[in-house]
């Protein structure tokens, strides 16, 4: 097809109007000016188009050209994705980077996967076979850890009438021809292009019931995320966001990881890069680099591309579930989008809602988090998108709008607290404002996995922890020591709670990542030290006997001092427990 | 390409408006002459169907809308770099202001820069000692960070800032000599404040390498908006061209986001929070962002920027979206100050983001990650002691507590106060913060590893 032309009217930062542009579509990505910047219809009025370019657009003149593309903005899905860091629109910043130095020029093009390097295909068709949307038709060892499967793009049905053998080939490469019923041909290639805005259809979605598993005591025990999920972690700066979606990056049981850095520090993303490589997965012994891709637009990058860096990383997160992965996607920041989107609608000139934020806030937001969920593909394997996204309100006020209606849309929340943070109690979720919608829906998951009553026992501990909070209010007027001996033992055991089992230090090689089976037995035990303690107070015997200092202590350590695979020592504790309490209760009953 | 033309349509503020001119560029550099001949420089912020607006540098006195003479240079605003700018003073969009006449260089840099790759970014580790207890113990500075001193009107925050730029020390790894180098980036600072600065670099014997920028309080506010960005176009060719290691002073953010404000309100743009405009945040970035170190590159530079919380209000949107982009923060409270305690850092609110990977064994000493870990939950403990204290006496409180109390005070008065004059090793910090430690009982010392309890911790 012929490309049409319009011309640049007028400029105002990223955000440029142009004129001449009948037949351009809306949402039809362009290539604007000499530099070739590029660029995404997002209105159309007559002859006149609003773009939004993503990138900087200093020195762009009045009168240059506009150049259509015919197509959406898309992404290449193929192999070259994993362990990979991209911009915003999908271009490797690893190749930009040796290209053109480090500082990233504007006007670089549209590039994405490698064209160039060859990939052992494994072609798994025949002439003569006939093959639908979503099936698999080869596939790829794009890392050790993580097989690529080439899945036949939606829309192309019909029978294989070539087929290359299987061998080394580059993605530009036509692997299958295809043709359908009409007669039309199709070649598929190790790569399809799908536009970023539209969500990646599926056969069916499946109910959500089993736990991603973050090794995170707070998490997994407390507030529970499920596969297919989605989650909210709003805090103010200094919080612990990151480092808490570094650590779900790191540890948690999906198969993918995309973590998006959105508008966030330059560092943390390198911080990753460096990290990563390094990180051994404990289920797989591979480097955990192996299944993570990078998105990166950072702060001081161009603002619309931060608008759709969220969108290309749930694409992408996508187009691995439909393999027939679990894939988890962190955001961070899902608030620097909404300015994103808020900075763009404020050049368009468009009539803000709350706090300047467009009207369509809720919607998008919407949209976005629906995009997750645990589905059954059209090739009949079960994949999820886990979607766990950090909100930065303004001032660490929760009732702003970004963190107001994320609210609305997910099932986890995950109040991150700047008190608890002062205190260093990382990781600093609030235990009485976060909450868990999935703790019913994983009940049959812990008891298959654990065969344990998990929600009973997270409720008594949450009972207790309610409990201490209303005490310290109390104990703030008149001081610990004139407390009734049963209030004082909540007390106690609290502070057990809180810093032998909810503060979890990620800088320590043991306990940084917890088996949920150390996670419930640590529980048990400490519930196992209450319920004797109780029984003791209520024996009469003073809080200041049943207080003791050493027994306390290493429960209260036990996270550290019990090794992750051999849990044995938590049953020497329960022992020591009971001999304790026993000889106590029969010193005092005499 | 170079055009001249005599006509304007609209003066308003620092805007000027002019209709029917060639195809003008965005950003595009504009040199401003009035009638008499005095000459302003101004930069092409928006361009329209039939015509363009200009943001003067300076104020627009003295601009008619006849016989002005408006020249489009057609390029983007550049400053003039080389090694001559050290020692230098120059205004905020680069012109020299010490009478000791203009950079004449080859290159010339674009003040906006361009962003870092995050590819490119070597992650910061090498700390730099301060010598001040509570930063170096508590919230170690390091080489490439962005870290801010949230302050408020009032505070010593420029004794503080003048202390690190007299007692920073880099370790250098191979123990040779590494060249460092100070910007100092004023904005819409008094006079006075300059002249302390000025007066600090000259006591401290570093004069001949510190480049300052600077925009007074009562300059034009549009130069306010370039004055960081020529101070961190230095810092960058300083740092990655001349490998030098580069400490950016910057201050007061305040009044940058307040200038900010002021244009962006000219402008009719649909304000945010407070009036600020939605883009505040991505503003801030563009220049925080630019710290840092490269792979490739020996330099680095580290930006200590300061900045005065209105109302000692920590949510305010330039504290709070500063926050949000820098690595950390000092935050600085008038209690302490009242309390006559010098340096007033409240650690509790302050931070350090990259203080982890650059302490501990092999950087510091071993005990450092615990033993800040361990001040750090103990002293938030002596706030709840305290406010207990308030209500029913510190005489009927449990012993435990009372030691609480203790301990709070000899953490603030030997640990967090310091004279100005004074620089500690980091041995000392750490020895002081243990002997601190020491006055509580052991098993409430729940983030110590038992075994540097044993080894480090005296009279038990």
């Amino acid at each position: 097809m012929t490309n049409i032309v319009g011309k640049v009217s007028m400029i105002n930062g990223p955000v440029i109007r142009g004129v001449d542009m009948t037949g351009f579509k809306m949402r039809e990505m362009v290539l604007v000016g000499e530099k070739k910047l590029i660029g995404e219809v997002i209105s159309i009025d007559r002859d006149t188009g609003i773009i939004q370019v993503y990138e900087e657009t200093e020195g762009l003149k009045k009168g240059e050209k506009i150049v259509s593309t015919g197509k959406p903005l898309s992404l290449k899905l193929g192999p070259g994705i994993l362990g990979n860091m991209f911009d915003g629109i999908e271009r490797p910043l690893k190749k930009i980077n040796n290209d053109f130095g480090s500082f990233i020029p504007e006007g670089i093009g549209l590039i994405s996967l490698d064209e160039e390097k060859t990939w052992e295909v494994n072609v798994l068709v025949d002439i003569g076979d006939f093959i639908s949307e979503g099936e698999v038709y080869g596939s790829v060892e794009e890392t050790s850890l993580i097989t690529h499967k080439l899945i036949v793009p939606f829309g192309v049905k019909g029978k294989v009438v070539e087929a290359k053998e299987s061998g080394k080939y580059s993605i530009e490469e036509e692997l299958v021809v295809v043709e359908d019923k009409k007669g039309r041909i199709h070649s598929l290639k190790m790569y399809q292009e799908w536009s970023i805005r539209t969500p990646r259809p599926v056969k069916e979605r499946l109910p959500i019931d089993r736990l991603l598993i973050t090794g995170q005591r707070v998490l997994d025990i407390f507030f529970p995320i499920a596969k297919g999920g989605t989650a909210a972690i709003p805090g103010g700066f200094g919080t612990g966001k990151t480092m808490t979606q570094h650590q779900l990056a790191k540890w948690s049981d999906a198969d993918i990881i995309v973590y998006i850095g959105c508008g966030e520090r330059g560092n943390e993303m390198t911080e990753v890069l460096e990290d990563f490589p390094k990180l051994i997965d404990p289920k797989t012994n591979k480097p955990i680099m192996e299944r993570t891709v990078l998105i990166a637009n950072t702060s001081n990058m161009p603002v619309a591309a931060r608008e759709a860096s969220i969108y290309t990383g749930i694409t992408i997160a996508e187009y691995f579930r439909d393999m027939g992965y679990h894939v988890a996607i962190m955001a961070d920041s899902t608030s620097r989008w909404a300015e994103a989107l808020r900075e763009i609608s404020g050049r368009l000139e468009e009539m803000p809602a709350e706090e300047g934020y467009p009207a369509y806030l809720p919607t998008r937001l919407a949209e976005f988090y629906e995009r997750a969920g645990y589905v059954k593909n059209f090739n009949d394997t079960e994949g999820s998108v886990t979607i766990i996204g950090a909100v930065s309100p303004a001032g660490g006020d929760f009732s702003e709008p970004v963190t107001e209606n994320t609210k609305r849309f997910v099932n986890v929340f995950l109040a991150l607290d700047r008190e608890l943070a002062y205190s260093r109690h990382y990781p600093s979720v609030n235990w009485l404002t976060s909450y868990s919608g999935y703790i019913e829906a994983l009940k049959g998951f812990y008891n298959r996995e654990l065969n344990e009553d998990v929600k009973e026992l997270r409720a008594k501990m949450l009972r207790l922890l309610y409990e201490e909070a209303r005490l310290k209010d109390l104990v703030l007027l008149v001081g610990e020591d004139v407390l009734p001996d049963e209030e004082r033992l909540v007390l106690e055991i609290s502070r057990i709670i809180k810093i032998g089992f909810l503060q979890q230090n990620a800088f320590h090689s043991e306990d940084t990542f917890v088996p949920l089976r150390k996670q419930i037995e640590m529980l048990k035990a400490i519930d196992h030290l209450y319920e004797r303690t109780l029984g003791s107070v209520k024996m009469g015997i003073p809080i200041s006997q049943i207080k003791d200092s050493k027994l306390f202590e290493d429960i209260t350590k036990m996270k550290y001092t019990i090794p992750n695979n051999n849990l044995e020592g938590i049953d020497e504790l329960n022992r020591q427990i009971d001999d304790f309490y026993n000889s106590l209760d029969e010193k005092y009953s005499k | 390409m170079k055009r001249e033309y005599l006509q304007l349509d609209r003066i308003e503020g620092a805007l000027i408006e002019l209709s029917d001119t060639h195809d003008v560029g965005y950003g595009e550099v504009v040199e401003i002459e009035n009638s008499e001949g005095n000459k302003k420089l101004g930069r092409v912020i928006k361009v329209e169907e039939n015509s363009v607006v200009v943001q003067v540098f300076g104020s627009t006195t003295d601009i008619s809308t006849k016989n002005t003479k408006v020249n489009f240079k057609g390029k983007p605003f550049e400053i003039s770099l080389s090694k001559d700018i050290l020692g230098r003073t120059f205004n905020g969009i680069g012109g020299p202001i010490d009478g000791m006449g203009e950079i004449y260089s080859k290159e010339s840099y674009n003040v906006n820069g361009r962003p870092i790759n995050p590819v490119a970014r070597e992650y910061p580790r090498d700390y730099i000692q301060t010598g001040i207890s509570s930063i170096d113990g508590l919230m170690t500075l390091i080489r490439g960070q962005k870290l801010p001193i949230f302050s408020g009107n009032g505070l010593p925050h420029n004794e503080l800032a003048a202390q690190i730029v007299r007692q920073a020390k880099i370790k250098s790894k191979d123990g040779e000599k590494v060249k460092f180098g100070i910007i100092f980036a004023a904005m819409g600072v008094r006079h006075d404040e300059a002249h302390f600065f000025r007066e600090t670099f000259r006591k401290s014997h570093v004069l001949d390498r510190v480049v300052m920028y600077i925009n007074y309080a009562d300059d034009p506010i549009m130069e306010r908006i370039i004055a960081p960005r020529s101070a961190l176009t230095a810092a960058e060719y300083l740092a990655f061209e001349e490998n030098m290691h580069v400490l950016v002073i910057m201050t007061d953010i305040t009044s940058y986001g307040e200038a900010l404000r002021e244009i962006s309100s000219l402008r009719e743009e649909v304000p945010s929070r407070r009036g600020y405009p939605g883009y505040l945040y991505s503003d801030l970035a563009s220049l925080y962002e630019r710290a840092g170190m490269l792979k490739d590159k020996v330099g680095s530079i580290t930006l200590i920027p300061i900045l005065t919380m209105p109302n000692d209000d920590i949510t305010h949107p330039i504290p709070d979206l500063t926050g949000y982009i820098t690595e950390g923060q000092i935050v600085l409270s008038r209690e302490l100050y009242q309390k006559n305690i010098y340096p007033p850092i409240n650690v509790l609110p302050s931070l350090s983001r990259l203080m982890k990977d650059g302490i501990g064994e092999g950087f510091t000493r071993e005990d450092h990650p615990d033993v800040a870990n361990q001040l750090f939950s103990s002293y938030s403990k002596v706030q709840e002691v305290r406010s207990l204290a308030q209500i029913i006496g510190e005489d009927d409180l449990p012993d435990r507590d009372k030691k609480y109390l203790e301990f709070g005070r000899q953490f603030e008065d030997k640990f967090v106060k310091q004279d100005f004059n004074e620089n500690r090793d980091m041995e000392d910090t750490l020895n002081i913060g243990w002997e601190l430690l020491s006055i509580l009982p052991v098993e409430e010392l729940d983030r110590l590893d038992s075994k540097l309890i044993e080894k480090y911790l005296k009279n038990r």
